[in-house]
């Protein structure tokens, strides 16, 4: 107990003296993530959108896999992006293995199919009358699209928390292809788990709560956002 | 609806800003990849050593902290440019499979058997190691391997086999395949034996429920070297990067700061440097 104290005590000093590793190391994860997550909603709704609202031979197998995306493990991705972006390996010429843009590439394909689960369901929860009646008032194809986005925005503010919960906490991939190197990729999950190592357990408990405190944080922003706009 | 596009866009706006300076990673040939132990991370030494680096010669330097074994995998795929580390049974073969150059001497300390204050086994003040691994088989106390094919590990397996005793798949023997730091919070956890270099047993002492039960074996001595990756296999490998890096480890300097670390905060170094040594010299 005495210990979870101190590591709180230790949080609150890092945060408030603004230890300038600490903030280092918290900027990147929300750089990290926050360009993970963005890019995974640039795809994931676009994709998301074109699949709910579309029928094809083999829906119902796209639509599964993706749910099965959902779930995919940090630690598989980690590991087949490294193979991928070794030097030696397809994409080595790049040379980007243990940087943070690996880290976004990482975090983008994990983010991507929880964004496009959540905005197929989304999207398929939607009245199916309403796309008629928006293309009898006249709307383009492309402007029916965007109303009916507008319409599922409340959903679709779920899949941004969700994909971005689920980046930021991850672990398995961030350290596989961005190395935890100090000062350039080290996130506040990579950085937790080598202070445990080192036996740091107030500053690991600290840093715990750092990333606790910043994922509360943006879900009450977007929280906050998605209740006021919540239809009468 | 309007406030959720501007906060959007201004949360894009936000994004471009930081990361566009953020990711212009330094130039490729300025980069380094050191695959080293885990236990050069987990003392602090590391962290004291790359600055001083990095300041001096202006390369950048990407530490890979890995199992030894993983990180000599690492430079037989030409993934790393430099290693640090200790096993030096499995450094031999590497070097004389040509993946590496130039293996120079940088320091040892030494491996200590630690264990529950209670000491089941009753291993305590043994100075062989073999009898200590004997006595902890015999009666069949907890032990906890690394598992990881670490320098550790293979240190632990060499003592296993001079014993002559036959531990896979015993139910007193567990694996955690984790770096030292943890096996150690873990042996500490269930009271359980194991192998530890005596830096990072040092560093995590104050957090653990284990002494030191048997030390001083000369089997027990933990040597590491640096090793250049050999770049004939492996044309994008940093050569003057990894050169500068042993180089600098074997620097006075470094080997000056590597003589005193951990003196001030432990009370007794956890490394001793020995650039300029042979092999043959430590164990004596």
């Amino acid at each position: 107990m005495e210990l979870i104290f101190e590591g709180i005590k230790r949080a609150f000093i890092l945060l408030f003296t603004f230890d300038p590793e600490v903030m280092g190391i918290t900027l990147l994860s929300i750089k990290v993530s926050g360009v993970a997550t963005f890019v995974s909603l640039l795809i994931g709704i676009s994709v998301g959108t074109a699949v709910a609202l579309s029928t094809f031979p083999g829906k119902k197998i796209v639509v599964s896999l993706i749910n099965t995306g959902m779930g995919l493990p940090p630690v598989v991705v980690g590991l087949f992006v490294s193979i991928f972006l070794w030097r030696n390996g397809p994409l080595g010429f790049l040379g980007i293995l243990y940087t943070p843009l690996a880290m976004i590439i990482a975090q983008t394909i994990i983010a991507t199919p929880i964004v496009m689960g959540i905005t197929v369901a989304a999207m398929q929860q939607l009245p199916k009358k309403l796309r008629l009646q928006i293309l009898a008032l006249g709307a383009s194809r492309v402007q029916m699209v965007w109303t009916l986005i507008k319409e599922a925005r409340l959903p679709l503010l779920a899949a941004v928390m969700a994909g971005f919960g689920g980046v930021i906490s991850e672990i398995g991939a961030s350290i596989m292809v961005g190395g935890n190197i100090k000062g350039y990729s080290r996130v506040l999950t990579t950085a937790t788990v080598m202070e445990t190592g080192k036996g740091n357990f107030e500053v690991a408990i600290a840093l715990s709560i750092i990333l606790l405190l910043l994922a509360y944080t943006i879900n009450l922003i977007l929280t906050n956002i998605q209740q006021r706009e919540r239809p009468r | 609806m309007k406030r959720i596009t501007c906060t959007l866009a201004l949360a894009l706006v936000f994004l471009g800003f930081c990361v566009i300076p953020g990711f212009s990673a330094p130039p490729t040939e300025k980069n380094i990849i050191l695959a080293t132990t885990t236990s050069t991370q987990d003392t602090g030494l590391l962290d004291v050593l790359i600055p001083v680096f990095e300041k001096k010669t202006g390369h950048f330097v990407k530490t890979i902290a890995v199992g030894s074994g993983q990180a000599m995998t690492m430079g037989e795929r030409g993934e790393a440019d430099v290693l640090l580390v200790h096993s030096p049974e499995a450094e031999q073969k590497f070097v004389a499979a040509d993946y590496g150059v130039n293996r120079k001497l940088v320091m040892h300390n030494d491996y200590v058997i630690v264990g529950p204050a209670a000491d089941p086994a009753k291993i305590k003040g043994i100075k062989s190691a073999r009898e200590a691994f004997k006595k902890i088989a015999a009666s069949t106390s907890p032990f906890l391997s690394r598992g990881d094919n670490s320098g550790t590990h293979a240190k632990e397996k060499s003592i296993w086999k001079a014993a002559n005793i036959k531990y896979e798949g015993e139910k007193w023997y567990q694996e955690t395949g984790l770096g030292m730091g943890q096996t150690l919070n873990v042996a500490s956890e269930k009271k359980a034996y194991t192998l530890t270099d005596r830096g990072t047993y040092l560093a995590l002492k104050k957090n653990l429920g284990l002494e030191i039960l048997a030390e001083g074996d000369a089997m027990l001595l933990n040597i590491y070297h640096v090793i250049e990756v050999n770049p004939s296999k492996w044309p994008k490998v940093n050569v003057p990067g990894a050169k500068a890096f042993a180089d600098f480890m074997v620097s006075r300097e470094t080997q000056a700061i590597i003589k005193t670390f951990g003196v001030e905060k432990f009370g007794a170094p956890l490394f001793f440097p020995d650039a300029g040594k042979k092999d043959e010299d430590l164990r004596k």
